[in-house]
């Protein structure tokens, strides 16, 4: 899996591509937690528009961000979500705890 | 139950594999002609049960896994996950959504994500001994277009 930061005036979009499971999720959990120390955003996007497969670590991943923007008195997003990623993002019910975005660019 | 066709792959419990297990019974699948949204939905489930038998199977070792899958009449396809770890102490807990004993790694979801996804999901666990999955989802016919 690939991450792309882009940040302007207190947005950081992290625009996710690949597939997200176990084996990627730590060493991206990593890179998220860092490029949130350095920028502390007001708002993080994980852009899930270039995920072509997520599964329940990815859940882990959102939970964590979400949780980690909270503690520095910010919000996470999730948007653009990719088909399969969107399924496993329903199936798990945490669109009740992160907002889901569909941006048309 | 007669099988028409079957695969079997055995690996040992590094996380590497994950992708292969799931790209593998995802191309065992394609003879069922699915739907994206179906091929998606086995590779899903094959990811959750392989990283089960990682994480929680083998969580201090490396072990031998089994991914077994087969055609069964009516475009059913079922597919079988086991290891030779740890166990599940209790499987109804694990089942639930929520609950993991595997850290903030984890979300808890993999079993729930199991069931949704297939359309029989059935855990055996012996502690000490392992823990086989067996998943089963039918792929709906297409139409034939004229």
């Amino acid at each position: 899996m690939k991450i792309i930061e882009k940040y302007s005036s207190g947005r950081l979009v992290l625009r996710m591509s690949g597939e997200l499971d176990h084996h990627d999720a730590r060493a991206a959990m990593r890179t998220i937690d860092g490029l949130i120390d350095e920028y502390l955003p007001r708002d993080a996007v994980l852009d899930m528009s270039g995920l072509t497969f997520m599964d329940s670590s990815g859940i882990a991943l959102i939970l964590k961000v979400e949780r980690r923007m909270r503690e520095i008195g910010g919000r996470a997003f999730i948007e653009n979500p990719a088909k399969q990623p969107l399924r496993v993002i329903d199936a798990s019910g945490i669109d009740r705890m992160i907002p889901i975005r569909e941006e048309h660019a | 139950m007669k099988s028409e066709n079957y695969i079997k792959l055995e690996f040992p419990s590094r996380s590497v594999n994950e992708s292969f297990a799931r790209s593998a019974a995802a191309a065992f699948a394609a003879q069922l002609d699915p739907t994206l949204e179906e091929v998606g939905d086995i590779k899903t489930a094959v990811s959750e049960a392989v990283t089960n038998t990682i994480v929680h199977g083998y969580p201090d070792s490396i072990g031998k896994v089994t991914l077994r899958a087969r055609i069964m009449g009516g475009g059913r396809i079922e597919i079988v996950v086991k290891d030779w770890g740890r166990g599940i102490e209790d499987v109804s807990k694990a089942r639930e959504p929520l609950f993991t004993t595997g850290g903030e790694e984890r979300s808890g979801m993999g079993f729930t994500i199991m069931e949704s996804f297939m359309d029989k999901l059935h855990v055996r666990s012996s502690p000490g001994h392992g823990t086989t999955v067996t998943m089963v989802k039918a792929i709906k016919p297409k139409k034939l277009g004229r």
